[in-house]
């Protein structure tokens, strides 16, 4: 494949993203290790994050920092990339599969005519990119036809990329406001501080109909914050009105593959199975010794959650301590 | 008011996957409106009922969509499109382009579509499109309020809510939480039979071919989960079993 490539990286929380490592690290297992990468970070007050990203880039590192750009917002973080990327006719761009990347992403593509490529979980010889379908009941393995392409990544599955041998030039780029901007943000109302990201998160705790109620989550929330963990849920407690709808997990909502996942009070249909069966350790707590997820479990107890997990929870404090 | 609905067939969520001759089996399978697109529908119908106007579902797909489309109408649909040619291969980029060929020559105010298709899941369709027809647009609402030639949406950005105000026309699609999409009467069933149903070809939209901009190499199922074991004694030793394993077998805490 013939240079140049091209990573947009994330800045969220007044960080780097993590998935913008392995977006990047997705660059270099698509290109080979010695191809110049060149990136791309948009933001308000990000001269040191673009410092960051130029560490572990080794490449041309383009900043975009503007207080317009202070959040994300459509036609404006277009408006920024946009010159970078009908200057470098990039072969390829990498974004993470995230509210930004899947946003960007395809705005991109028909910027430059070019295929994309959602999702994708790994990287195969021949430049085969693998993506689940079917929110992971399958998978497949997609290429390109077209001569340039947009990959997004998922979150959690390819490794970060490590530090360059030597760290790249940054590059500031000046940001013209868009004259005619159809599309404005008006507020933005972060969710609760401190919690952690579904689709990042190592550890998901998550609830089905054995919650019974709003209130039921307690406990697996108590238990999420000794694991640094997120708390998820099935549709089943979702349709219940027990949680709101952005935690849901499964074919219809978010799909996770987390290092471990502790189901409590959810039986398993196929459609939650879809969203979860990827992660590697998964834990099954449930009243009923007959639940399908038993049948996807590493861990099974059979009880009620209510009971096990406060025990859990008393069990990680002191382990953790 | 003219609205437009992207829609898409999907398998129902609670279908098992078989994979046969290297392509997903359809056999038996039950198709549904894909959920996401399901609240698009509604929420074109609330909106269609309140400001007034047409509500046109809009299909790329094979000709079993038609279903799909019939069940749009039945919810309440004014006219069906149908764009079904074997030519438009199984790639966001074709199906945007044969939706763009179709939608730049009609006069419309509202396009909304799904957050994402529940099968192939690559979530590009509805941006693309609204990228190639150069009008805003807003991912993952769970809101949408028409005044004038303006919308006012929330929209969900990983759990933060975000507040935006477009201007019209523009694109939108719809995140769960965004209504409660509404089942078909009977008298709306029989109804549908005689709604106007348009079936085209890429020949009928002007375009001598759509051709894709990825393709399959291969499709696998995932490795089978081997059922693992099931801790024993009272909850509390569970428990502590349970974190055990999870330190020493499992190395994951």
């Amino acid at each position: 494949m013939s240079n140049p490539i091209l990573v947009i990286a994330e800045v969220r929380g007044g960080k780097l993203r993590q998935v913008s490592l392995e977006a990047l690290q997705a660059a270099r297992i698509a290109a080979g290790e010695n191809a110049e990468i060149s990136s791309v970070i948009i933001g308000s007050g990000i001269t040191a994050l673009a410092g960051e990203l130029a560490g572990y880039t080794g490449g041309k590192v383009y900043a975009v920092d503007h207080p317009d750009l202070a959040s994300y917002n459509a036609p404006a973080y277009l408006q920024a990339v946009k010159g970078i990327v009908l200057e470098l006719q990039p072969n390829r761009v990498f974004l993470g599969h995230t509210a930004e990347g899947r946003d960007l992403a395809p705005q991109i593509a028909a910027l430059i005519g070019a295929g994309q490529i959602s999702d994708v979980i790994a990287i195969e010889p021949g430049e085969q990119y693998k993506r689940p379908i079917y929110a992971g009941k399958a998978f497949e393995e997609k290429r390109f036809l077209s001569s340039s392409g947009v990959v997004t990544v998922r979150p959690n599955n390819i490794p970060p990329a490590s530090a360059a041998d030597s760290p790249g030039e940054v590059v500031d780029r000046e940001y013209a406001p868009p004259g005619d901007l159809r599309s404005i943000v008006r507020d933005v109302v972060r969710k609760a501080g401190g919690k952690v990201d579904l689709a990042e998160a190592k550890i998901v705790i998550s609830g089905g109909r054995g919650v019974k109620s709003a209130d039921g989550f307690r406990p697996l929330e108590e238990l999420a914050d000794v694991l640094g963990a997120a708390v998820g849920a099935s549709r089943g407690a979702c349709d219940a009105g027990y949680c709101d709808y952005a935690l849901q997990i499964g074919q219809t909502g978010k799909v996770v593959t987390p290092e471990v996942y502790i189901a409590c009070g959810i039986s398993g249909a196929i459609q939650h199975l879809a969203g979860m069966s990827q992660s590697r350790v998964i834990i099954a707590v449930n009243k009923d010794p007959e639940a399908p997820i038993f049948k996807v479990a590493d861990y099974g107890i059979v009880g009620d959650l209510f009971e096990v997990v406060p025990l859990l929870t008393a069990e990680f404090r002191k382990v953790l301590a | 008011m003219h609205i437009y609905v992207l829609l898409k067939q999907t398998f129902d969520t609670e279908e098992k996957i078989v994979i046969e001759n290297g392509a997903v089996s359809d056999d038996g399978v039950k198709f549904v409106i894909n959920p996401y697109d399901e609240y698009a529908v509604e929420e074109a119908l609330q909106q269609r009922d309140s400001h007034g106007g047409k509500v046109t579902v809009l299909s790329v797909g094979p000709g079993r969509s038609a279903e799909a489309l019939r069940q749009a109408l039945a919810m309440g649909a004014d006219e069906a499109v149908l764009i079904s040619d074997e030519r438009i291969a199984a790639d966001e980029g074709a199906a945007a382009a044969a939706l763009e060929a179709f939608l730049s020559s009609q006069p419309f105010d509202l396009l909304l579509g799904g957050n994402f298709s529940v099968d192939s899941g690559g979530g590009q369709v509805a941006v693309r499109l609204a990228s190639r027809l150069g009008i805003p647009h807003a991912a993952s609402i769970t809101s949408l309020e028409i005044s004038g030639s303006g919308a006012v949406v929330k929209r969900d950005a990983e759990g933060d809510t975000e507040t935006l105000e477009l201007s019209l026309p523009a694109l939108f699609t719809a995140q769960q939480g965004l209504n409660e999409p509404r089942y078909p009467s009977l008298p709306n069933i029989m109804k549908a039979k005689k709604k106007p149903f348009q079936t085209l070809t890429l020949d009928d939209l002007g375009l001598a071919e759509a051709p894709p901009l990825t393709e399959r190499v291969s499709i696998a199922l995932p490795p089978e989960r081997g059922a693992g074991q099931i801790l024993k004694g009272a909850p509390a030793e569970q428990a502590a079993k349970l974190v055990e394993l999870l330190r020493t077998e499992a190395k994951a805490i």
